[in-house]
Formats: structure tokens, sequence, C-alpha cells
């Protein structure tokens, strides 16, 4: 940056700043970079951008009144919750302001008859079960952030959890969602019924990462606590055993409340972390755990059990008591930090694969990870089709991230090459924007913007994230000579694929 | 089984080309829905576009091309003790998968086994430039793009013609029982918003002329040990109870009165009304036959947290959808022109504006 626009910037930022302090209490509005640097980036910290400001309004008419004067002055949004989202969603625009959401804390009502609650978008996701425990209720999605994550950032996401398959993802626990337009007008999207008439805005919202509008207040659906929940855990010499002990579970007739796998990096790794009592010689783990009452729990453990044994499980392990429970399942949930103790840095990706490739895919990743260099780690939610790789690498080699992300690159070609998505559920944003021409095609593409333009027409709410550009899909198509996705030649070779594992 | 996708391709952009509108046809068994048109259209007819595509019933997911009869699907999961958890209503057994997404069509269990708008994971489109476009996709949890799939559940066609449907589809419940209880309408609010508060295998309760219907649905011991602990008597008609509610086959739907649907909160105290209602969906759908002033519905709908539309009968030349405030109606008319810049999807068909 020249010293003049250096300057130019400056004197924007500091005429804005007393622009926005005009409505909103000085100290919060952030314009100096000390205060401003926890900012630049969410909970992928490999991008990151100081933005021209950060403004923390205290109501919605504020936040109304933000809105207002960046619309007029054709001046970039990115909403932010807690920043722990995954795909750079919330890195901020260098000439644009951070709304951060993060002092509309309230819960504003658990109506237990109704099941549901009415939440401002800063309330953490887990602090809305918490509130909600006292009257047997609970709020269903639970991303691994939970402790910290937003419900609106939730919205923003569709974020999902490790009880997707049973309880849904953020779209499936949403009533109502109340927003603002980027020219601060107030919409209500959704009502206290389970449906609202015409087409459903609510959901297109939902994922819409901070594209389309800024969430100001939620309404969420609240679900009974099981009675009771117990996992068994199996461990299996092969991944293709443990994918297959998952679809008869399925064929069974039974929906666990969560079914997870891990291969045999993570296992180690969570192992040693957590000393969970894992079958350290598996090659894959699964934890399966049933819940509702408890007449169905015992019913449905016995046959999982009983099933796992007969699929030639190595171990097989039921949990007796909640503390147990807990421990089977502490190995899984700090599966991450695990890893990220046997390498100095590891890489999330998020694709979705339908189960039946699993095997397969896990083999070509294991191919790329001998040609790249770098050990990949794998957990997955396999009820749902939802892979983690973790790649392991270390950010002070010289071109390793480019490396790493090059493999993730390739990690989620191979994800739609079989039927499945480039991110189940951590977004699009910056960090996979480059291989979204890969699921979609330029006319898809062009659809997509024109629906941005519906809402958005200047383009200033979180520019440059979710949607690549035409001049983008064509850069990578030039890069990457392949079929064109969703072409008919493409579906058939989809197909064609499909019918190996049906 | 057929692919008709070429030749609706063909139709939309000839209609494109004489900006002439078209009426978009399934099985036909939902033209009382929505407004009348004043003047008829071209129909684009998707009843020959049928076939299930893919269905791994391990993966519980289906795809299907828009115009397959629900009865078709159903039959294919059944053989795999699978089923449409949503329970689609039907009107006539040449319902369609297309047409039951398009209205947002759901039944009993909608609460607890969740909305076809719930279950849609992808769909194939052609938009208003006669481009087939492709959303979402065949997997459970998909992030990638706008959610287009579930925007196009209540849109009735408006967006677009689908050719193509993914859904997530569930397992059978093992077990499944009718509990039937007579009590007064207020009470049955009442017990249904209690009996869900429980970790019980409730999946679908109503209160129709007296009595409250709850169903129980899983394994077999979760079912029994509910049975005794809750309060009722086992109705054996139970089943067929519940496919003649999903189908409004009931007495209360017979004849020519207006049919109001209220999607409300399911807690919300019954409306003041002098004739006859169902409550299902545990107290979240509600229908009330009778004329009565739109207005009047609406400020009823409103106060019980939701919204309410003239389903069946009435004056269909005004609006039948609950009225939008002037930024959402703006809203919408820019979303349809996003996909259908030329109005040619059946135009008037949610609200005359649109």
């Amino acid at each position: 940056m020249t010293q003049q626009n250096t300057a130019g910037r400056e004197a924007l930022r500091q005429t804005l700043a007393a622009r926005f302090r005009t409505f909103i209490e000085p100290e919060y509005v952030i314009s100096d970079d000390e205060t401003l640097r926890p900012y630049e980036c969410d909970g992928l910290s490999m991008y990151c951008e100081m933005p021209l400001l950060v403004v923390l309004p205290g109501t919605v008419e504020q936040a109304q009144q933000v809105l207002k004067l960046c619309h007029q002055q054709s001046i970039p949004v990115v909403a932010r919750g807690a920043g722990t989202g995954l795909c750079a969603g919330a890195m901020p625009h260098a000439e644009g302001v951070v709304l951060s959401m993060a002092r509309f804390d309230r819960i504003l009502e658990i109506d237990a008859p109704s099941r549901s609650a009415r939440v401002q978008p800063g309330v953490r996701n887990l602090a809305i079960s918490e509130a909600a425990a006292e009257q047997g209720l609970y709020y269903g999605p639970d991303p691994s952030s939970q402790i910290a994550c937003t419900i609106g950032g939730n919205v923003a996401e569709n974020s999902g959890g490790v009880h997707c398959l049973k309880y849904g993802l953020t779209v499936h626990n949403l009533l109502s969602i109340e927003l603002l337009t980027v020219e601060g007008d107030r919409l209500t999207l959704g009502s206290q019924g389970l449906d609202a008439c015409g087409m459903d805005l609510m959901a297109l919202m939902t994922g819409s990462e901070g594209l389309l509008g800024i969430v100001t207040e939620v309404r969420v659906k609240l679900l009974p606590k099981p009675e009771v929940a117990q996992v068994v855990m199996a461990g299996f010499d092969s991944v293709q055993a443990a994918g297959d002990a998952v679809g008869r579970i399925i064929a069974e007739g039974i929906i666990p409340g969560g079914l997870e796998m891990m291969d045999s990096h993570a296992i180690v790794a969570a192992e040693a972390f957590a000393q969970a009592g894992y079958p350290v010689d598996a090659q894959a783990l699964l934890l399966c755990e049933v819940d509702g009452t408890e007449e169905e729990v015992h019913e449905h453990i016995d046959a999982v059990e009983t099933l796992f044994r007969h699929l030639g499980a190595t171990s097989v392990r039921t949990s007796h008591s909640e503390e147990e429970r807990a421990r089977l399942w502490k190995g899984r949930k700090s599966a991450f930090p695990a890893v990220g103790r046997i390498s100095p840095d590891y890489y999330c990706m998020d694709g979705t694969i339908p189960r039946g490739q699993l095997a397969h895919v896990l083999t070509e990743m294991q191919k790329m990870s001998d040609e790249y260099g770098l050990r990949v780690a794998n957990v997955f939610h396999a009820g749902d089709g939802n892979l983690h790789p973790l790649i392991l690498f270390d950010a002070n080699t010289p071109g390793e991230f480019e490396k790493t992300e090059a493999f993730g690159g390739r990690i989620l070609e191979l994800c739609v090459e079989v039927g499945g998505c480039i991110t189940g559920e951590h977004g699009v944003g910056i960090e996979k924007i480059r291989q979204m021409p890969v699921q979609f095609n330029d006319q898809e593409v062009a659809q997509f913007h024109r629906i941005k333009d519906a809402f958005d027409p200047q383009g200033t709410l979180n520019p440059g994230k979710g949607i690549p550009t035409l001049r983008q899909c064509q850069e990578y198509r030039s890069l990457n000579p392949r079929l064109e996705p969703n072409s008919p030649v493409a579906a058939q070779a989809h197909s064609h694929q499909e019918a190996g594992h049906g | 089984m057929a692919d008709l996708s070429a030749q609706l391709q063909h139709q939309v952009i000839a209609a494109r080309t004489d900006r002439r509108p078209l009426t978009i046809v399934g099985g036909n068994t939902k033209a009382f829905m929505g407004r009348s048109p004043v003047e008829e259209h071209t129909r684009l007819d998707l009843s020959g576009h049928t076939g299930i595509l893919t269905y791994h019933p391990v993966e519980l997911v289906l795809t299907a091309r828009a115009g397959t009869r629900l009865t078709e699907l159903e039959a294919a999961l059944a053989e795999q003790n699978q089923m449409l958890s949503f329970e689609p209503p039907r009107f006539g057994p040449e319902a369609t998968i297309g047409g039951t997404l398009a209205c947002n069509q759901s039944g009993p269990g909608r609460p607890w086994w969740s909305s076809i708008r719930d279950q849609v994971l992808g769909i194939r489109m052609i938009n208003g430039r006669g481009e087939h476009l492709h959303f979402g996709g065949q997997v459970m949890k998909n992030v990638a793009g706008y959610d287009v799939s579930r925007l196009q559940a209540g849109a009735m066609g408006t967006l677009g013609v689908m050719t193509e449907v993914s859904l997530k589809v569930l397992p059978k419940p093992a077990a499944s029982r009718t509990l039937k209880l007579a009590v007064s309408a207020d009470e049955a609010i009442g017990i249904m918003n209690r009996r869900a508060l429980e970790s019980r295998p409730l999946t679908a309760a109503c209160w129709y002329q007296g009595h409250l219907y709850l169903r129980l649905s899983g394994a077999l011991s979760a079912v029994e040990a509910t049975l005794a602990r809750w309060e009722g008597e086992v109705d054996d008609a139970g089943d067929a109870f519940w496919q003649q509610l999903r189908d409004q086959q009931l007495s209360l739907f017979d004849g020519e009165a207006p049919l109001w649907r209220f999607s409300v909160s399911p807690s919300a105290p019954l409306a003041d009304l002098e004739g006859e209602w169902v409550l299902d969906w545990g107290g979240a759908q509600r229908w009330y036959r009778g004329e009565a002033d739109k207005a009047r519905m609406e400020a009823i709908a409103a106060a019980a947290g939701g919204q309410v539309s003239l389903y069946r009968g009435g004056d269909r030349q005004q609006e039948v959808m609950h009225a939008l405030p002037p930024a959402l109606q703006q809203l919408q008319l820019r979303l349809k022109e996003a996909f259908d810049p030329d109005h040619l999807f059946n135009p008037g068909r949610v609200y005359s504006w649109m």
C-alpha cells in the first residue's frame, strides 16, 4: 500500500469511527491497530486481514444504523460471532467494517410448553442447552466448538455436530429468525409454527455465510433430553469392516444418536491424549451412541453389540455409567487437539461422501499422503458421511502450508468425484472458494450470484466469500481441465461409480 | 420410467421466447391449492417424467425424477422396510414427489419425523432462463452454496421446474400403536404439549371430534412401556385414523365450506371461533372449516405466533396466503426474478403479485 493510500485509509477510518461513535458507546467502536488485531482472523488463522474498523453494537437499532451508513457509502460489512468458524468466513475485509454481534448475548425466553427458545445471536450454542436443562430440554446441534460458538454463527454456517443423523443440522432446528438486510430493513422469517407461507427464505438464509443479511434474533426448537444414552465402542481390523458395520446398523432400522469413526492415526493420537481405553492396534474404531427411552436403548444396544461381534469387531465395550460414557467420548472429542500434539500444525478438511465410498476415499487419500509426504489422520461422522481428514504439517517449514492446501484441495475434489460435496458443516468462506467450481458449473454459480443480488445488489455483505466469481471459476477450470460438474456426462460417470457400492 | 428433462427444457425455452407463461403440473392432485389463475396458461406436464434414479438403503438416500408418484416411492422403500418419514398427504394416487416438495406437504408425524423441506437433500431444476441446474446433493451434510433445494418448499413452482429430488429416508419403526382419550380441545392442547416434553416415542398427536389421538412408534419395548404409563385406550383403528387425517378424508374435510390452515405455536390457546377444528401436529397445525374474513383469521394466527392460509375452497381469485410485510414482499419478488426473470412459472399462484 502506498503512503498516500495508507493516509487515505486512516482518514476514512477515523471519519467513520467518529460517525459510529455518535450513536454507539465510544469504547465499542474499535479503530486502533492493537485492539483490532484479535479480529484479523477467525478459527482458520492461516487467513488474516486487518479490518478498517470493528463495531460492537448493543441494540438492533444501532446495528441497523451501522448497516444504513455502510450501505450509503458502499462499505463492506463482515458479521462476526465468536470467531470460531473454520473457513475464514469471518475474516475481515481490508476496506470494511467488522460487525461483531458479541454483545447480543441474552437468552430472551425459554418457552418450555412450546419447546422453543428465543435468543440473541451472540448467545453461545451450549448456553441454550444449559438454560433449558432445568426444564429437561436441550438444543440439538452440537458443533465441537459449542462451548464458544454463537447461535448467530451457527445459522450463518448451518452448523452440525455429532448428532446430525438423528437430530439434524441447524436448519432443522430453527423456528424463526429476525434479520437486518443490507439496507438495514428488519425482517422476520419463519414463525412460531413449523412453517410459513411461500418459498422457504429461512432455509435460504441458513448457511448463507453472512452474504444475505445479519441475524439479530433466533427462535430455536428445543428437544426433550433423552431418558438415557449409552455408547458402544468397537475396534475393527479394517476400515472396510467398520464401514460395513455402520451400514448394517442402519439396515437394522436403528438410527443412533451419534455414530463416529476414527482411523488408526486418530485412534493412537486420541488414546495418548485422553486415555479413553481405545484399542491402539485397531485400524478403525466406531463409537455408536443410542439414546431415547430406557427400553429402546437397551433393545438397540443389545442389537448393536451383537452386530459388531458378528461382523468381526476385534474389541467391543459398552458404557454402563455416565462416567464411562464420557470417557469413551473423551477420546473422540479431543481428537483434534490430540492430533495437534503429534504435529506442529494440522489442517482440518470437511468433505462429505456417500458412506459406501469411505474405504475407497481413504485408500486414495493414503496415496496422496505418500505423494505429498504429509501424514493424514481421519475422524468421520460415519452416520452422515461427513469426513474430517486432518493433514499434519509444520507451518515453519517454508512451502509446507501451500503443499498442505494443495493436498486438501485434492481431497475435496475426490469427495465430489465420489458423489459427495466439498463442505459438510464448516462452510466455504474464503478457504474453499477455489473448490466451488468442482461442485458447481458456471450456470449454477451465476444463479447463486443472482440470489445474492436479490438481497445485496452492491455486494457489500461479506464480499469475496462463499461464492466464487465466474472469473475465478474459469481460472480454476483452465488449471484443472476436467469434466464440467453436473453436465449430463459427469452425471453418468457419477451414477456409474455409484453402481459399485449399492 | 422416462427422462423428459430435455423436452421440458425445450418447452421452457420456447415459452420464454414467446413470453408465454406456464402452469407446472405433476399428478394434478393439488390443483385446488394456491390461487386460481384468472387465465389459463399452457401446461408443462411432468407426470411422464418419472423413475427412481438411485436408492441406497444403507445410505438412507433416494433420488427420483420429480414426476415419480409417491406410491411408487413408497413401494420401493417398503421393500427395504423404509419410508418417507414426512408422511406426504395424497389427494389422489397420482400425487408426485415434485408436487409434494413444491407445496411443502407433510403429514401427521411432521413435528417428530420432520417435513419434506427438512428431508430434501438436493434437486435439479430448470430456471426461467431454460438452464437445467443442480443444487445440493445426495449426502446429508452439504453447506456449499445457498440452499436452493429447501427454498423450493412452499414456492409452488414459482421459482422453476423441479426435475429431480434427492431425499433422506428413514427406517420404518418396529412398532406403532395409538392411544385415544376423550378430552376437550383445550385440554388436548395442554396434554399434547406436556407429552411432547417427555422423552417417549411420540410420533403424532391430534385432537378431533372430542378425542385426543397419540401415536407411539419405535422399538416395541419402548412403545409398550409408554402405553402402560400413559392415559388412554389403545385404538386398534389408529393406523386408519392417521391415514385419513393425512389425506383429509375425515368427515370434517367433506363439503364445500372454506378450509383454513393455521400454522401456529403448538401451545397457543384455541382461538375463539365458532365452528369445528382439527388440531394436528401436536397443536402446531390447526384446521378450521367455515366462512370467515381473511384479515380476521390473520389476526388470530398472528396472536398464536403463526400464519394462516385459505387451504381449500372460498374465493381463490383473492389472496389465499398470509399477507406479507412490504419489505418481505419486495424481497420475494426480487428472488422470483432472480430465478424467473420473465415470470413464466405459475404466475399468481402463491400471491397475486408473484
